[in-house]
């Protein structure tokens, strides 16, 4: 048994480079369960991170009981980390759970039957499509839903509503990875594979906190850091991460000045010729304009402005350029900081330059944040249109219409789909009269908080909230919809390398909670929408349908789906799209031919100016990009718009902690996770600490121009003059509104975007910080993670943080090499009998699982 | 030699653009990335003045304007609110960056034909900018116009 909370990776199974990361089989049971007394294990993958590990969950009379790790999935060999050990079937199986719909009456939010609920919002949408039009209606997703729920209502908006607001909160969390794999390859699809890790010699992570974000995919890097031959590690992230502390260079930044050093690592390399140039000639265009953009960003001048040694800026160039395979991955650091699409294509341009591309352990991680995001941006319920397709090719919109035979000018392409932030300014000035919000929390994880709340109350905005509990932004819905959750419903979903796993259903629904497929396929039907032949639009009956249908939308597009079912995903590991006659058992990397996806016939996008977010346009991208070279796209640095001043002299930034996921709506219903990391708290150096008389577990203020909020000090390692707050704590568990002392992180951020991928500014804002009472003991933050306690701070007594653990409530097993590593792509090679595309052999070695398949 | 007209009237008129995008910047801050953007712009702008700066010297500038102004573009005298009021003043500044842009244009077609290596570097780097400007007012516009000429309240 292993304290799964005091040991967030687990333990170690070192390995060598090129070889195969050895399984190892995490399992939890709840309290009193043996592996004797589970009925069955069912199919499934997590959803508490972006990773998308493989897991089967333990049923007993009915009930979710405990998960395990699938030992031949490729994602995982087997692992869990807390979050999934912890909350996956315990976050949903709670007491709180939503069981009957609700409506507003009189103020007050109380039980109907769904028909009173479903004719209440199609009263709405009628009327209001009648009146006032399509545009009149906003959809706000998530990143948790499935991809047949994303699909049912990106076909449900584009082509039975036709409005263009459809955006999830996947603009949050990965807009920049689309947009940046966008602008450099002319379409999505992460090059990239997990396996990687087993190959590098160097791994950088831009604002990428893998060890708290991804805690699986870290195992994977410390078993390498573990094992014979370590890869090298640069870290960039303002805080004492432990992806820092394992690093050979910290490049601890100023928060919103990455495109300097990414300017600056660009300008090194080429100064030090450690570049392939017959790559870059074969497969890249803009490389003048590359280097005329880094050209002044020596070492030096990105030093000052990021307040990074230059040497270390200097060392950590060298490493790229001179490492022989490179692994780069990135994350929040840059996606939701200042100048984000730039500072990624600037990743995008480090592999290109050196044709670290396609290749074992050559990759790029432009990593998402949500377990479906992927999704969400491949079916087109965010801004984009379905299949990866192309707004501005009215050749793309010409084929979804036939697919869904519809006219195609009732598909909005005039404009790319709005963003979630312009979504709510609609909301905001009226023109948004419905907003139907499923599986994510605005109320708290939106910017500048105290404006997002005014919004969602504004009486004559219409607002449906579709959920697994009465959420903060539920409570002020006018219809709440209780959605059945992970393990009660069957779907699938992909993860951030590609790869499609299939989660069945477990047990069924509390009450009367509907899947969000069976809530969207129902509203369709109420509201009559119809093909051209008079047909209904979604003739679904459920999931499986939804996703075959899906499969032909993604027919000869990059994320091809087409050799893909149901069928193939239960009993071995995950596929890794594209899957098609060309790809049989899908792919692990794109991009080993240097040919990438810009043919301007068949791009996802002609791409944007990165300082402005001026689209570039058919002509121009025509003229300049010749088809199938990647483009070397760059941005000059521009200071970020709100910086420290005497009023506000701190710099602020928010994240994640390991013990949680987004609002807490799931992990705060784990006991364990909850005693890990109970309350909110905000971190500061010890110097600053020092400077303004806060010691450690202190009450302070932290105010910005925006709001404030009153939590204890955690005396951390973060850089000097930079503070942090977790965004996870809202107000649910409360009394529901931020009280005598807020704690939601983003009633501090400001309302701003990138130009191009649109995704909210939360890791740069100006603030000040005052203590407003006396420690009563620690702060309530980790030992665990980046928020440790500074070894500078003296905590004597009381304020002496305790180690952080599971207290004998965290155990979990971990059996070691239970079985030999899977590979792709025997792994996913299917049995006899599947409806293997192509008619191509299945192959004598790959009869039977993935267990039996295996050399 | 009538380039120094051409000079005077470029150098007011992206000054006239810098002041409107300021002025657009200032009247629209509840549209954040209008409001940023156009700070960026205006400083652009002030830069492209900056750049032209040495050519003025070299050639003079007549800013009494020797042909008298037909069409006035004195840049945004003060914002409008709401949704199509955001769309009339970027529209505006459409038209005063069309100037700004055809301007240096003839600049241009002047430079090559003096064979001004100077003066057509900097044609091309602020020229550049300027076609940008366009193609984000522009882009920006296409978003905004259905949602304020049909939904807005």
């Amino acid at each position: 048994m292993v304290d799964r909370i005091a040991q967030i990776w687990g333990t170690r199974t070192p390995y060598p480079r090129d070889g195969l990361w050895p399984v190892r089989v995490d399992q939890a049971l709840g309290e009193g369960v043996s592996a004797d007394d589970v009925d069955r294990w069912v199919q499934s993958a997590c959803v508490l991170c972006s990773n998308g590990c493989a897991c089967d969950i333990a049923v007993k009379d009915g009930a979710m009981v405990g998960i395990r790790g699938r030992a031949g999935d490729l994602v995982n060999h087997g692992r869990l980390g807390p979050k999934g050990l912890f909350a996956s079937w315990q976050g949903v199986s709670h007491k709180d759970r939503l069981q009957r719909p609700m409506i507003r009456e009189n103020g007050r939010l109380v039980e109907c039957d769904w028909d009173t609920a479903m004719n209440r919002i199609t009263e709405r949408s009628r009327q209001l499509l009648r009146d006032r039009g399509p545009l009149s209606h906003g959809f706000y997703t998530s990143g948790q839903l499935f991809l047949e729920e994303y699909y049912a209502l990106a076909v449900i908006g584009k082509a039975g509503i036709g409005t263009p607001h459809m955006d999830g909160n996947t603009r949050l969390c990965t807009a920049t990875a689309a947009a940046a794999l966008k602008e450099t390859f002319g379409a999505d699809g992460q090059p990239g594979s997990y396996t990687d890790i087993d190959s590098c010699d160097a791994i950088f992570l831009y604002g990428h906190n893998m060890a708290e974000t991804q805690t699986v995919l870290w195992s994977r890097v410390l078993d390498r850091i573990a094992g014979p031959d370590r890869p090298k590690v640069v870290c960039i992230d303002p805080r004492d991460t432990e992806v820092a502390r394992h690093a050979d260079v910290h490049l601890a930044v100023r928060p919103g000045t990455n495109l300097a050093l990414m300017n600056a690592l660009v300008h090194e390399i080429l100064a030090h010729g450690w570049v392939d140039e017959a790559y870059i000639q074969a497969h890249t265009v803009g490389f003048e304009q590359l280097k005329a953009t880094v050209e002044p960003w020596n070492a030096e001048a990105a030093a000052a402005i990021c307040d990074v040694p230059a040497a270390d800026i200097r060392k950590a160039a060298r490493i790229f350029g001179t490492s022989g395979r490179v692994l780069s991955t990135v994350l929040q650091g840059f996606y939701q900081s200042a100048q984000a699409t730039a500072s990624s294509c600037q990743v995008n341009n480090l592999h290109l330059l050196r044709g670290l591309l396609g290749r074992p352990g050559c990759g790029i991680l432009q990593m998402n944040g949500q377990p479906t995001a992927q999704n969400n941006r491949e079916c087109g319920a965010d801004g984009d249109l379905p299949g990866f397709r192309n707004w501005e090719n009215p050749g793309h919109v010409q084929e979804l219409a036939d697919l869904w035979d519809i006219d195609p000018l009732t598909i909005p392409h005039w404009a790319p789909p709005t963003h979630a932030m312009q979504i709510f300014r609609y909301a905001e000035q009226g023109s948004i009269e419905f907003l139907w919000i499923s599986a994510t929390n605005p109320a708290v994880s939106m910017p500048q908080l105290p404006r997002i709340r005014e919004i969602l109350a504004k009486p004559e905005l219409f607002v449906v909230v579709q959920d697994l509990y009465l959420t903060e932004t539920a409570q002020a819905a006018d219809v709440v919809l209780p959605a059945a959750g992970w393990g009660e419903k069957t779907g699938t979903f992909t993860n951030v390398n590609r790869t499609v796993h299939l989660s069945d259903k477990a047990v069924e629904p509390p009450g009367e909670a509907r899947s969000d497929l069976d809530i969207f396929l129902d509203y369709s039907r109420r509201m009559g929408f119809t093909t051209r032949q008079g047909e209904p639009l979604l003739a679904w009956e459920g999931p499986e349908d939804a996703f075959n249908a899906w499969r032909e939308c993604t027919r000869g597009r990059p994320c091809d789906y087409t050799g893909i079912s149901y069928e193939r995903l239960r009993g071995g590991s995950g596929i890794p799209w594209p899957c098609n006659e060309e790809n049989p058992d899908g792919r692990d990397r794109l991009y080993t031919d240097g040919i990438f996806p810009t043919d301007p016939d068949y791009c996802e996008s002609y791409g944007h100016d990165l300082l402005t977010g001026a689209t570039v346009g058919p002509e121009a991208f025509r003229a300049t990009v010749p088809a199938g070279r990647a483009v070397l796209k760059t941005a000059d640095y521009h200071p970020p718009h709100e910086e420290p001043d005497g009023e506000y002299p701190l710099r602020y930034t928010t994240g994640r902690t390991a013990y949680h996921f987004h609002t807490r709506t799931k992990t705060g219903r784990s006991r364990q996770l909850t005693q890990a990391a109970p309350r909110a708290w905000v971190e500061l150096g010890a110097d600053d600490a020092g400077r303004l008389g806060i010691g450690e577990g202190d009450l302070v203020r932290v105010e910005s121009r925006r709001g404030r909020i009153e939590v204890p000090a955690r005396i951390s390692d973060i850089r000097a003059g930079t503070v942090f707050a977790p965004f996870h704590y809202g107000y649910w568990d409360s009394d529901g509104t931020p009280g005598e002392h807020p704690t939601a992180a983003n009633e501090l951020t400001l309302t701003e975007w990138d130009p191009v991928s649109k995704q909210p500014v939360f890791k740069n804002a100006a603030v000040r910080v005052e203590k407003i009472g006396d420690a009563e003991g620690p702060a309530p933050a980790p030992t665990t993670t980046a928020s440790r306690p500074s070894a500078a701070a003296e905590n004597q007594g009381t304020r002496r943080p305790r180690p952080t653990t599971g207290g004998g409530e965290a155990d979990a097993t971990e059996d070691v090499a239970a079985t030999p590593p899977p590979r792709f792509p025997d792994a996913v090679r299917p049995g006899p009998g599947s409806d293997r595309p192509g008619g191509v052999s299945a192959g004598s070695n790959s009869a039977g699982s993935d267990q039996e398949a295996r050399p | 030699m009538n380039l120094n007209i051409y000079l005077g009237m470029l150098h007011q008129a992206e000054k006239t653009l810098a002041e409107s995008f300021r002025q657009v910047a200032a009247g629209h801050g509840d549209e954040p990335d209008v409001h940023f953007l156009c700070h960026t712009l205006a400083q652009q702008c002030e830069e492209h003045s900056r750049l032209l700066h040495p050519i003025v010297e070299r050639y003079g500038e007549d800013p009494s304007d020797a042909e008298p102004e037909r069409l006035h573009a004195e840049g945004l005298s003060s914002t409008r609110q709401g949704p199509v009021g955001l769309l009339r003043d970027l529209q505006d500044l459409y038209l005063l960056a069309s100037l700004v842009d055809v301007t240096w244009t003839m600049v241009k077609q002047a430079g090559s034909a003096l064979r001004d290596r100077e003066l057509l570097e900097v044609v091309e780097r602020c020229d550049g900018e300027t076609s940008v400007q366009l193609r984000w007012l522009q882009t920006r516009m296409k978003q905004a116009a259905p949602q304020a000429l049909i939904a807005a309240r």
